[in-house]
């Protein structure tokens, strides 16, 4: 009699995707706003990234070890890579290379590992590292450059990785030289010091509708955010309710005073809105999955960017925003259950 | 009547590569008798059947050997003349490896038929109830994989009137052609199993849901329709999307209703039969014979011969096996049923029975084995695919957590277990088998939840008798009391009487001190 060994239960196909292709479709994604990144603000966005990606891949592998699990096995998942590289993008490109390693440290063992690893952590790790630097380190993390096409000069790769690493600015120069705050922050205390929106944007940090440079990152990520949704890695759901209420707000407020209100394409493209919304507000594990759970969390995280950025005590809100709605995630998914087949619903009751 | 039917559609579903190609050119074999032909008493949703033949005993072809035991439960007929050699524990069809009860019938060759009843010609003229009692008899049960008593099915009285029947010719899973060879050859059978189910349950119409990669069988069909001059008879193409083929599924796609979560189809006034348990009941109407074979497909890279055969019940799925050619290249595991809804065998020679559709035994590299599991990323993938609009990764959240009434918070019954959800899980977690064990556990603590109720409600009753036995007792003993005090107090003034009670009383103590103090005197 022949026994049969093997058992497993059905379904017994399987579909070719697998978390290593999901993300590694997100880092390809990720690859054309990077490099706008690059292009304008110069060598310091790669070595971030290396820095970032190289610590979240080696604390990963030793916390993995001390919990006794497959390292390189779960390693090849590559969701440290994509937590490092996400973590680099949203730093200054000249950050101390100790913070950058800080961060990314952080957001690997407490926020991901100490939770369970993939799948199991509450809040997205890039975000939760950024804002730890960002409280901590307010002075060097909101110390970003103006980007090259205004400047006109380059630092070279030397230079970038000696200022990254000497943690001083260029040799014969100040930080108040190299350094430039983003639009989003000169936005902000300009606006404090009660000048109008048209004075402001007489600023050469200002291009067709958000920050000069900026407006092309943000198209960019856009590009890859469009590539994602196409290759149904994201649903549509998140992103475009975040924007789409971002805009709505922002529309709002400008409409009441657009002397004191920025227009509502600068609240898109010029700081993390785009890279925020295809990219981290839909980070699978920290976000909603019901259809109209996503809805509402993208709306309110739009709302929450515009209310942190016009009143919060810090420029930019995206991680905050981001954070906040992690929370609430689960209680939204709760309350937001599709109907099921052959469940009746109030219309047709 | 010729401009197509709008059809309707459902959530989610994958679209597979059908591998259909493989078995369904050839006709439908038939097989040598084998050695032994070991019947499941088990081979139906509901009460196992009972034995009534022994051991020794001689049977005829399409004789009773197992009777239904309940109302929802199936005879079992001898596939084959010969003798009863054996009633006992065997390895049966079942995911978990387990052994039944069965029936041995060791063949004699002869293949002698038994006397069958009568065939019933004029079944226009003969109550629904005789007819639902002869496919009863007949022992047929849903032969699309559920097996569930197709008499208990289209009884439908005391429900709302039904007005379709559907026929479920979809065929959706993937390698599996049985059906779609049996629609190719006896669709004029098919035909005269609508008529009568049709008159059976009431039903105006008929409609046939057909997924559209099966152009020959839909052509056959309209064909014997067109012979048979039956005009409400309608076949419907539908697109080729897994699991069209689930009842509900089917039901949504060709009538726009959906069924109530909790409800029958006879809800949105419609009957579900599979295409060949149509054809088993024209068998046992037309020609009074019961259900003793039926058409199983042997598939996948792993067989030199795939195709089609009518397999007695009781055959070793091995004996199948070898009709086909036997076993190319290395030897793999053999499911029965499709790659998505079937499940391993554990033994070569288990029998076929009623709902054993299809073998399928494949070759390494369609399906291989599945890559390690990874946790869940809730990358609600499985709720796009779900065709019952589920969230199958809440469910697996709920399920892993052991949390039994979470998991029916999230409707974990409403699962067809299809298998879509697994299918695309980028994690490879295999849900179903959570889906499986949540259900599992659940009716075993509504069990144990039944038998302790029982135990409570017993002990209750008894603490209840205990405590009516002892009131019933000091009820009489007061009574008693009461009656004797009664009569010693009937006839005196109760005053005087206690006066006279009191003085007596004072009487004696006095007595008792004067007794006492002269004892105590004495000594």
């Amino acid at each position: 009699m022949n026994k049969l060994e093997i058992s497993i239960s059905s379904p017994h196909l399987s579909g070719p995707q697998s978390v290593t292709r999901v993300m590694a479709l997100v880092l390809l994604a990720l690859v054309p706003g990077t490099l706008a990144l690059l292009w304008y603000f110069g060598w310091g966005v790669i070595i971030n990234i290396a820095l970032a990606v190289g610590s979240a891949v080696v604390a990963e592998a030793i916390v993995l070890r001390l919990r006794g699990r497959a390292v390189a096995d779960t390693l090849l998942d590559l969701s440290a890579v994509v937590t490092g590289w996400l973590l680099a993008l949203a730093l200054p490109p000249l950050l101390p290379w100790w913070q950058t390693v800080l961060g990314s440290v952080f957001a690997i063992v407490i926020v991901k590992q100490l939770y369970g690893g993939i799948g199991f952590n509450p809040f997205n790790p890039a975000m939760a590292g950024y804002v730890l630097l960002l409280v901590s380190f307010p002075v060097t993390m909101t110390r970003w450059l103006a980007p090259e096409v205004i400047t006109g000069q380059a630092l070279s790769f030397a230079d970038s990785l000696h200022i990254i690493f000497a943690g001083l600015p260029p040799a014969g120069q100040t930080w108040d030289v190299v350094s430039s705050a983003t639009p989003l922050d000169l936005m902000r205390s300009e606006l404090s010091q009660n000048h109008m929106i048209s004075e402001i944007r007489s600023s050469p940090l200002w291009g067709d509708y958000g920050g000069r440079g900026w407006e092309w990152v943000g198209n960019w990520f856009l590009l890859g955010g469009l590539f994602l949704i196409w290759q149904r890695v994201i649903s549509w759901r998140i992103p475009v309710a975040m924007l789409g209420s971002l805009l709505l707000v922002a529309g709002l407020f400008w409409a009441i005073d657009h002397e004191t209100h920025p227009f509502p394409a600068f609240h898109l493209f010029s700081g993390g809105a785009i890279l925020g919304a295809f990219f981290i507000a839909t980070d699978p594990v920290s976000a909603c999955t019901t259809p109209r759970g996503q809805l509402v969390y993208g709306a309110l995280i739009g709302l929450f960017v515009f209310i942190i950025r016009t009143w919060g005590g810090y420029p930019d809100a995206v991680a905050f925003s981001v954070l906040l709605m992690n929370m609430a995630a689960p209680t939204i998914d709760y309350y937001t259950q599709p109907r099921i087949f052959g469940q009746r619903s109030g219309s047709d009751g | 009547m010729a401009e197509p039917r709008e059809l309707s559609h459902f959530h989610g579903g994958l679209h597979l590569d059908d591998h259909k190609d493989e078995s369904n050119t050839t006709p439908i074999r038939d097989l040598p008798l084998p050695a032994h032909l070991v019947l499941p008493l088990q081979q139906h949703i509901g009460h196992v059947a009972e034995p009534v033949v022994a051991v020794g005993d001689k049977v005829n072809k399409g004789q009773m050997v197992a009777r239904a035991a309940d109302y929802v439960s199936a005879p079992i007929h001898a596939p084959t003349s010969g003798t009863v050699s054996a009633i006992g524990r065997r390895p049966v069809p079942h995911p978990s490896g387990l052994d039944d009860l069965c029936i041995t019938l060791e063949p004699d060759g002869e293949d002698r038929w038994d006397t069958l009843p009568a065939p019933i010609t004029d079944w226009r003229d003969t109550e629904p109830a005789e007819l639902r009692e002869r496919i009863r008899w007949a022992g047929i049960v849903g032969l699309g994989g559920a097996a569930f008593p197709t008499a208990v099915k289209v009884n439908t009285s005391g429900q709302r009137r039904i007005d379709t029947l559907l026929v479920n010719a979809a065929e959706c899973e993937p390698y599996i052609t049985c059906d779609d060879r049996l629609m190719r050859e006896q669709a004029a059978d098919i035909v005269d199993g609508i008529g009568i189910l049709r008159y059976i349950v009431g039903a105006a119409h008929c409609l046939i849901g057909i997924e559209d990669n099966k152009p020959e069988a839909a052509a056959a069909l309209r064909s014997a329709i067109a012979t048979a001059g039956d005009d409400a008879i309608e076949v419907v193409e539908v697109p080729t999307l897994y699991p069209s083929g689930g009842e509900r599924q089917l039901i949504k796609l060709l009538t726009g209703h959906e069924v109530p979560s909790h409800g029958l189809p006879a809800a949105v006034g419609v009957v579900c039969q599979n295409v060949a348990t149509v054809a088993a009941v024209a068998d046992a109407v037309l020609r009074g014979r019961p259900l003793i074979d039926r058409v199983v497909t042997a598939t996948g890279g792993g067989i030199a011969q795939p195709g089609n055969f009518r397999v007695r019940f009781g055959t070793p799925a091995a004996s199948v096996i070898d009709a086909a050619g036997g076993r190319t290249g290395a030897y793999g595991r053999l499911i029965l049923g499709g790659p998505m809804m079937g499940f391993t065998l554990h033994d070569e020679q288990v029998p076929i029975t009623k709902a054993g559709n299809c073998l399928l035994a494949p070759s390494d590299e369609e399906l291989p084995p599945p890559p390690a599991q990874r946790p869940c990323i809730r990358c609600g993938e499985c709720a796009r695919v779900c065709p019952a609009q589920l969230l199958p990764q809440q469910l697996y959240w709920q399920a892993r957590a052991q949390d039994f009434d979470k998991v029916q918070d999230y409707h974990l019954f409403d699962c067809i277990e299809c298998g879509c959800c697994a299918f695309v899980c980028p994690a490879h977690i295999p849900l179903v088998h959570y889906y499986r064990f949540a259900k599992t556990e659940i009716w075993a603590q509504e069990r144990e939840r039944d038998k302790s109720d029982l135990a409570r409600r017993r002990h209750e009753a008894r603490v209840a008798r205990i405590e009516r036995l002892e009131a019933e007792r000091k009820a009489r003993l007061r009574q008693k009391k009461d009656a004797l005090e009664k009569n010693t107090a009937a006839d005196a003034d109760p005053k005087k009487a206690a006066i006279a009670a009191a003085m007596q009383r004072v009487a004696a103590k006095k007595a008792a001190q004067e007794a006492a103090s002269e004892t105590s005197d004495s000594e």
